[in-house]
């Protein structure tokens, strides 16, 4: 099963983001097989929609679910109709939520965990 | 038909003025005989209503297309989402479309690129256009629903009516983003408004900065003149922004604006004041 982790860098050593809209980039970790993929978030800079664009890039990277900070509403309804699970309140390195996740120790949220427009800092 | 000019009554920082120096002008305009249209641009919170009091006689609302998309015609191409900037219309695969409408900005790429056409376009309200007459000026204003973020539209929609006066005065509403830009566009002149502080002075200059980028004449009014220090009449003076009125820190403006009165009625003074200002513009904007 393939997962995302928000990422203030590139590799398992770094932070886990605590934006997801305006994170840095995406790790995408097949559980399995542990191969990695990082994949840079071009909504970081976008205007607005931001958690919405974010969202979608994780829906196309085939992830089936998400470990984040915090997650706004709009990317929160976005990531649910794709059927994507979303794990909030993650921090650490990128390596420990993973394997966090992958030893069961991580809840699913049931909603965002934060308003719209959290993460740009206004 | 477009007759008369239009002058934008803008400032950059929040609570300088626009409003009374909008109203007062408008009152004075009108008084020597010119037809005037106020139109309050601040729809987020417009307030010229309180001093130009205003008998509504027509209330329309304010309507916007946003998409609504059919499952059963769709084909899961993804056009809409690839061309929407905004994330409002999201694909996630298959026919599942998301759609987001706060987000829309109505462009109506989605649903002009949608090859099956899919994609209806479904109304809502943003808010609402109020218009009547304040004695002898010609009054409208928006007012944007609680929770929308469609002041652009809204504004847009509200200088879509047909001038047929002589002056037309919008009140602009406070900053430099994106409603204060539509509020402008279409002016002849811009007025603005400031107060001779630092805070005046800090967003005075941002506010010269975007008239001339918009390429629109301006020249500036200090209200509270008096007050704060020089610094903003020596910006003028090295930018080549021409002063058009002062008005003094009065503590009888105060107490006639605290009242909800307006100026030119209570003070004969500021009366001929704007009277003379009106004229100095209107011969200055029409060369």
């Amino acid at each position: 099963m393939k997962i995302a982790v928000t990422s203030t860098g590139n590799s398992l050593d770094s932070q886990v983001d605590a934006r997801f809209g305006r994170a840095a980039n995406f790790i995408v970790v097949d559980t399995e097989t542990m191969d990695l993929e990082c994949i840079s978030n071009d909504a970081v800079s976008a205007a607005g929609g931001a958690g919405i664009s974010a969202a979608k890039t994780v829906v196309d990277s085939g992830a089936k679910a998400v470990l984040t900070g915090n997650c706004g509403p709009n990317a929160a309804r976005t990531l649910a109709a794709a059927g994507v699970k979303l794990y909030a309140n993650v921090g650490g390195s990128v390596e420990d939520a993973i394997e966090a996740f992958k030893s069961g120790q991580l809840a699913e949220s049931t909603g965002p965990t934060v308003e719209s427009h959290f993460g740009t800092g206004v | 038909m477009r007759k008369g000019f239009r002058i934008a009554i803008a400032s950059g920082k929040g609570g300088t003025g626009k409003t009374t120096i909008a109203t007062n002008l408008a009152k004075a305009a009108a008084e020597k005989g010119t037809t005037v249209k106020y139109v309050d641009c601040d729809v987020e919170e417009p307030n010229g209503h309180i001093f130009l009091k205003p008998k509504i006689e027509s209330r329309k609302d304010v309507m916007v297309s946003v998409p609504e998309v059919d499952k059963d015609k769709c084909s899961g191409c993804g056009k809409c989402g690839e061309v929407c900037q905004y994330g409002a219309i999201v694909h996630l695969g298959d026919k599942n479309v998301l759609t987001f409408d706060n987000l829309c900005h109505s462009c109506g790429g989605c649903w002009l690129l949608c090859p099956e056409q899919a994609i209806k376009q479904k109304q809502i309200k943003i808010g609402q256009v109020e218009s009547g007459k304040a004695g002898n000026v010609n009054f409208i204003h928006g007012i944007l629903s609680v929770g929308s973020v469609r002041s652009v539209s809204l504004i847009r929609q509200l200088k879509q009516a047909v001038d047929s006066e002589d002056l037309v005065i919008f009140d602009v509403p406070p900053g430099t983003s994106c409603p204060v830009v539509e509020s402008l566009k279409g002016a002849d002149f811009v007025l603005l408004v400031t107060e001779p502080t630092p805070f005046g002075l800090h967003d005075l200059r941002c506010a010269v900065e975007l008239v001339r980028k918009m390429g629109l004449e301006l020249g500036v009014i200090i209200n509270r003149d008096g007050c704060g220090d020089d610094k903003v009449q020596k910006y003028c003076e090295s930018e080549g922004v021409e002063i058009l009125m002062r008005v003094k820190d009065d503590r009888r403006i105060a107490e006639v604006y605290s009242a909800g009165g307006m100026i030119v009625e209570v003070l004969s003074e500021y009366k001929e004041a704007f009277a003379h200002f009106y004229e100095s513009v209107s011969k200055r904007v029409k060369g």
